[in-house]
């Protein structure tokens, strides 16, 4: 007997297409419900108009938005110069934990000792430390530039993180490769090059994005030893204004840069999980 | 003298004795076949002679000449011995031609232009021509196995080991694979496998071992060891596997 068919659908579709109607229905309610209350309910609140006024203020916002924008340049430079010595730099950290030879030993522990002490210490720290510790030395300009320094505080901290990613990337590539690569009479090297790390970096591009998203966001910790960049020109703003709403801006600036780049990790993270199975 | 000459090789994991004292001879231009039960130390032994593991005693001799001392470079040795794993073990970002070609580039310091017309040819001859540009896992078992024999040829070894290398595949596409070794059998290539087709080993072997927790129990001409085995292990074993 065949099943009954309506406008060419399977019974199972008809039901599929009810389900789905039904979960649409119920996702924008109680999203409606969510929206409306947020805007009928903090309206209500003793303190709104306060609120409003000193961080959602339209005019300081249309005002001081280009100069934060500008301003914003700065830690998209900073970014620029750190990424690249933070890939590189936590690569060869990652190589040098796993060195075999024992005359490379002594880098073994440089690793080691590199990743614990960046790892263990706050990013903020770091930064104050090398960034006002180095240029105390009395170094001639330009040496002694807080952009120096404070780029440095936030390429070692994060070359340790991303080192430990690259490593566990290193370790995901299943030994059977390495056999077989060894089995060809490739040397322990050229495993690692040719067979090993390229295989380990794809595996890790997702984790290693949002490695960059949170940098991209550390840059403004600079801005505690001198760089204006966004979150000091808020700053300088909102003492001019005597309002809040610059920092607003600088957060809305940030989520224009930050919300696309994690939904492209998290597309890519979901791909790569799509593909392993 | 024999090609390969394996001569009381011991091999122990921990307290755990894998190879326990095997003598084994592959003469030039014979296919030699190792079967026996799931842990009798096949795929080790392969590995022993490939260098990939270190032997604990005994001593292991391709062409007379002792390549198990301790402390000498496999990299010399794997280059002379080709090997093919039960999991095909393709690198997978690289496409087939460039995983045949990595390692004669690489190793023998070959040019990309003066090896290709040599490893198309070696695709050619195996049904793999028009398959030279695809990625692993757009190929299917059969021709990924097939692809990791042409890798493992284009260093040109004088000795090929196998382990297994059918067993993961679906039935259909054994044959294929078979084929290969077949063709490498008739073109005179000195091979060692381990193997589950007792089919297969009875009709191509030059000589079959039987394997049983560490110890050859049994050698002989395939007719011999499949038609009169002598040992009771064996017996029980036959009885069991050609069921
Ligand atoms: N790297 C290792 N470390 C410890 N023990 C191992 C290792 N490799 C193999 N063994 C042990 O050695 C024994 C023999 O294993 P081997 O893989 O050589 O058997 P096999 O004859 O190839 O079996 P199969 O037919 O299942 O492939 C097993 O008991 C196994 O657990
Ligand atoms: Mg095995």
């Amino acid at each position: 007997m065949k099943t009954p068919k309506a406008a060419g659908l399977t019974r199972r579709e008809i039901y599929e297409a009810q389900q789905r109607r039904r979960s649409v229905l119920v996702a924008s309610t109680s999203t409606v419900l969510a929206v409306v209350a947020l805007v009928v309910l903090v309206p209500l609140t003793p303190g709104w108009d306060k609120v409003k006024r000193s961080f959602f203020n339209a005019d300081v916002l249309v005002d001081t938005f280009p100069k934060l924008l500008d301003a914003f340049l700065i830690n998209v430079m900073i970014f620029a110069w750190c990424a690249p010595a933070i890939a590189v730099l936590g690569l060869l950290i990652a190589l040098a934990r796993d060195a075999k030879s024992p005359a490379l030993f002594p880098l073994r522990i440089f690793g080691a000792t590199f990743t614990d002490v960046f790892r263990g210490v706050p990013v903020i720290l770091t930064v104050y430390l090398i960034g006002f510790g180095i240029p105390g030395l009395g170094l001639p300009r330009p040496w002694n530039s807080p952009y120096i320094w404070g780029s440095l505080a936030l390429i070692l901290t994060y070359s340790a993180y991303v080192a430990e990613i690259f490593r566990s990337g290193i370790d995901s590539v299943h030994h059977s490769q390495r056999s077989a690569a060894l089995s060809l009479g490739l040397s322990e090297r050229q495993v690692m090059r040719d067979v090993v790390l390229p295989q380990a970096v794809r595996n890790v591009v997702p984790a290693q994005m949002n490695m960059l998203i949170a940098l991209q966001k550390d840059v403004s910790l600079l801005s505690f030893i001198g760089p204006v960049e966004i979150f000091r020109q808020a700053g300088v703003f909102k003492s001019l204004t005597a309002n809040f709403t610059p920092y607003v801006g600088a957060a809305i600036i940030f989520l224009a840069v930050t919300i696309p780049a994690t939904r492209y990790a998290d597309y890519l993270m979901a791909k790569q999980m799509k593909e392993r199975r | 003298m024999a090609k390969l000459d394996l001569r009381g090789v011991v091999k122990r994991f921990g307290d755990n004795t894998v190879c326990d004292g095997i003598d084994l001879q592959v003469d030039t231009g014979d296919m030699v076949c190792l079967i026996g039960a799931s842990g009798a130390g096949k795929s080790t032994l392969l590995r022993c002679i490939n260098l990939l593991e270190p032997i604990e005693d005994g001593a292991i001799y391709l062409d007379g000449e002792d390549i198990s001392v301790p402390g000498l470079d496999p990299q010399g040795v794997r280059a002379r011995i080709g090997m093919v794993f039960q999991s095909y073990n393709l690198f997978p970002h690289m496409t087939a031609l460039e995983n045949a070609m990595l390692a004669p580039r690489r190793v023998l310091g070959r040019s990309r232009d003066d090896l290709r017309p040599e490893v198309e040819a070696l695709f050619t001859r195996f049904g793999l021509a028009d398959r030279m540009q695809n990625y692993p896992d757009q190929l299917s078992g059969g021709q990924q196995q097939r692809v990791a024999i042409v890798r493992a040829l284009a260093m040109r070894p004088e000795v090929m080991l196998f382990d297994e290398i059918t067993s993961a595949l679906d039935p259909q596409l054994v044959g294929e694979v078979l084929d290969v070794l077949l063709m490498l059998k008739a073109e005179g290539m000195t091979m060692l496998l381990a193997t589950h087709e007792m089919g297969f080993a009875r009709q191509a072997a030059d000589k079959v071992c039987f394997l049983k927790d560490g110890k050859i129990v049994e050698e002989g001409p395939p007719e011999t060891l499949f038609g009169s085995p002598k040992h009771p292990d064996t017996q029980a074993f036959l009885a069991r596997a050609l069921k």
